[in-house]
């Protein structure tokens, strides 16, 4: 069992959050909003003008409070950074997030677990978007190569009219363990919603993912797409919903599943519904092997197969 | 460089190529002129070794080699590439990415170049993807592009021309002779007679069979009188 204690926990922190992609230096810039937490303590936390963050700590975790003020318009992105370093944990995040109106903000959150044996990550999110908001949301997962991990994130975001919400959830290093996603957006009029949602699953990951987006206001527009690639003995499960209740919402879901490997299953199921004839929701899935177009592509220019193959897999997973 | 020995391919019971045989010098552009339907990418295929083809019969002999049963990469790492008629798009495969697996990672420089060579300005497309949000000319000539890239021993071009608006064609043309200029054996296969005038030879292909190989002004001008105003229907036979 490895102890930390908070001084070692931040370094260990910061050096997981760079091998994870993440920008070091902008977790010491006190100029950019940032919340560090490890486990159920706060490490690192500055504001900015216009963004506020509450905390208060619980027991297995965090209860979080981001709220941006109307109009604000950020440079920097705000950095959350939630992590585990021992080897087993719970980390409940609970995490409530108001953009008010007309208001300009990005999120880089990165979520790692670098030595994880048996840690519980969950995320329960509540976002709201205020009228003619701009919101990035974009999550990033670090995790070990062990599988021992159980990550849970579920939101439910809602758009004011106008808003612009994009969101995406890439979880392609290390192993999965198991991924239970569940996001929920309701769109208010000419509000446009894109979530992308990236999966690379090794050895015996289960991913779980369901999204649903309800176009409720009149010319509400989204867009979903879903890549994941399960390898090895991973099983994946893609639930898409959209529903298109308001007249001229327009809706698409784009879900690509490569297999690769004989144990490795992906099913996707989407669904989609209209209860206004004046509303138009499509969608595509690609579910199998690599395309051998791609391959032979990449193998007439000198590629072996296995570097054709891993060519593929990255861009799909970029 | 290349000989092609009787080739024969037959799928479901139908022959496809049909005891073709065809040379292609080192240092030479050789024109592979057909309609529609008479298996000239089918050939560029057998020679590549892609889409599952496999010879019924004949040999492909590559620098004295028969490589009908090696594997695409291998034919590649021996020297042949391919420049597809409808290339694939690949999400998320940055163009400067593409084109520097294709030079063996020679450096960006090389992959600017290979853009300009086919009429693309390199900061426009150096960081986009080889995906759907490509036109079928820009991805075509962009296909050519790594191909240029690749420096092969014999480039396969399979309509190279189609799809691609008269002011970026002459770019198409004058990449295919820098190509062979700076060493690059060429197949090149079109149905367009003009094209096949910067080649220094034309075979006419009809049903799966060579049917005259020759100087191009002379095939050209055959092809037009005969091939364009020839009722037969090309499809493949019992």
């Amino acid at each position: 069992m490895i102890n930390y204690s908070v001084e070692k926990g931040y370094q260990g922190m910061l050096d997981a959050y760079e091998k994870a992609g993440g920008d070091r230096s902008a977790l010491l810039n006190k100029k950019i909003a940032k919340l560090v937490i490890q486990q159920n303590q706060v490490l690192s936390a500055d504001e900015v003008p216009g963004v506020r963050l509450k905390y208060k700590a619980k027991e297995n975790g965090i209860n979080i409070e981001l709220s941006v003020e109307e109009n604000c318009q950020l440079e920097s992105p705000i950095h959350l950074c939630f992590g585990i370093l021992p080897q087993q944990g719970l980390q409940d995040i609970g995490l409530r997030v108001d953009v008010g109106s007309g208001a300009e903000v990005s999120v880089i959150a990165h979520c790692i677990f670098p030595n994880a044996v048996h840690i519980i990550h969950k995320m329960d999110a509540v976002i709201n978007i205020g009228d003619n908001a701009k919101f990035s949301y974009k999550e990033t997962h670090y995790h070990g190569e062990s599988g021992g991990i159980e990550v849970i994130p579920k939101a439910r975001i809602t758009l004011g009219e106008k808003a612009l919400y994009e969101n995406t959830f890439s979880l392609t290093q290390g192993c999965v363990g198991k991924l239970d996603f569940d996001y929920d957006i309701t769109c208010a009029a000419r509000s446009v919603a894109e979530l992308t949602t990236k999966v690379y699953g090794k050895k015996d990951d289960i991913i779980k993912i369901s999204e649903k987006m309800h176009l409720n206001g009149d010319g509400a527009r989204s867009l979903m797409k879903t890549r994941v690639v399960p390898t090895d003995r991973a099983w994946s499960e893609v639930i898409g919903e959209t529903y298109g209740n308001a007249p001229y919402v327009r809706g698409h879901m784009d879900c690509m599943e490569v297999v690769i490997g004989k144990e490795a299953v992906a099913r996707a199921i989407p669904i989609v519904s209209v209860t206004n004839d004046k509303a138009k929701i499509t969608h595509e899935a690609a579910i199998g092997s690599i395309d051998k177009k791609q391959m032979e592509t990449l193998m007439a220019r000198g590629l072996d197969e296995d570097e054709a193959v891993d060519v593929i897999i990255r861009g799909i997973l970029r | 460089m290349l000989r092609v020995e009787n080739l024969q391919l037959r799928l479901n019971g139908k022959s496809i190529i049909d005891d073709l045989s065809l040379q292609v010098n080192k240092g030479e552009i050789h024109g592979l002129l057909g309609e529609n339907g008479t298996g000239k990418t089918t050939i560029g295929c057998l020679i590549m070794g892609v889409n599952n083809y496999k010879p019924t019969a004949g040999r492909i002999v590559f620098e004295g080699q028969d490589i009908a049963a090696l594997s695409v990469s291998q034919r590649a790492k021996r020297g042949i590439s391919l420049a597809w008629q409808e290339p694939a798009r690949i999400e998320g495969l940055r163009v400067r990415d593409y084109l520097e697996l294709s030079s063996n990672n020679s450096g960006i420089e090389r992959a600017e170049h290979c853009l300009r060579m086919v009429g693309l300005e390199p900061a426009q497309y150096l960081d986009r993807d080889v995906d759907t949000t490509l036109s079928g000319g820009e991805r075509k000539r962009i296909e050519l592009a790594s191909v240029l890239a690749m420096q092969p021993k014999l480039a396969i071009l399979d309509e190279p021309d189609s799809g691609i608006d008269i002011i970026a064609l002459p770019f198409i043309l004058n990449s295919i002779v820098e190509m062979n200029k700076q060493g690059s054996s060429v197949l090149l296969i079109t149905h367009n007679e003009n094209v096949v005038k910067i080649a220094h030879r034309v075979s006419v292909l009809c049903a799966g069979k060579i049917i005259r190989t020759g100087e191009p002004a002379d095939m050209s001008l055959w092809f037009k009188d005969n091939c364009r105003k020839c009722l037969h229907i090309n499809e493949p036979r019992e």
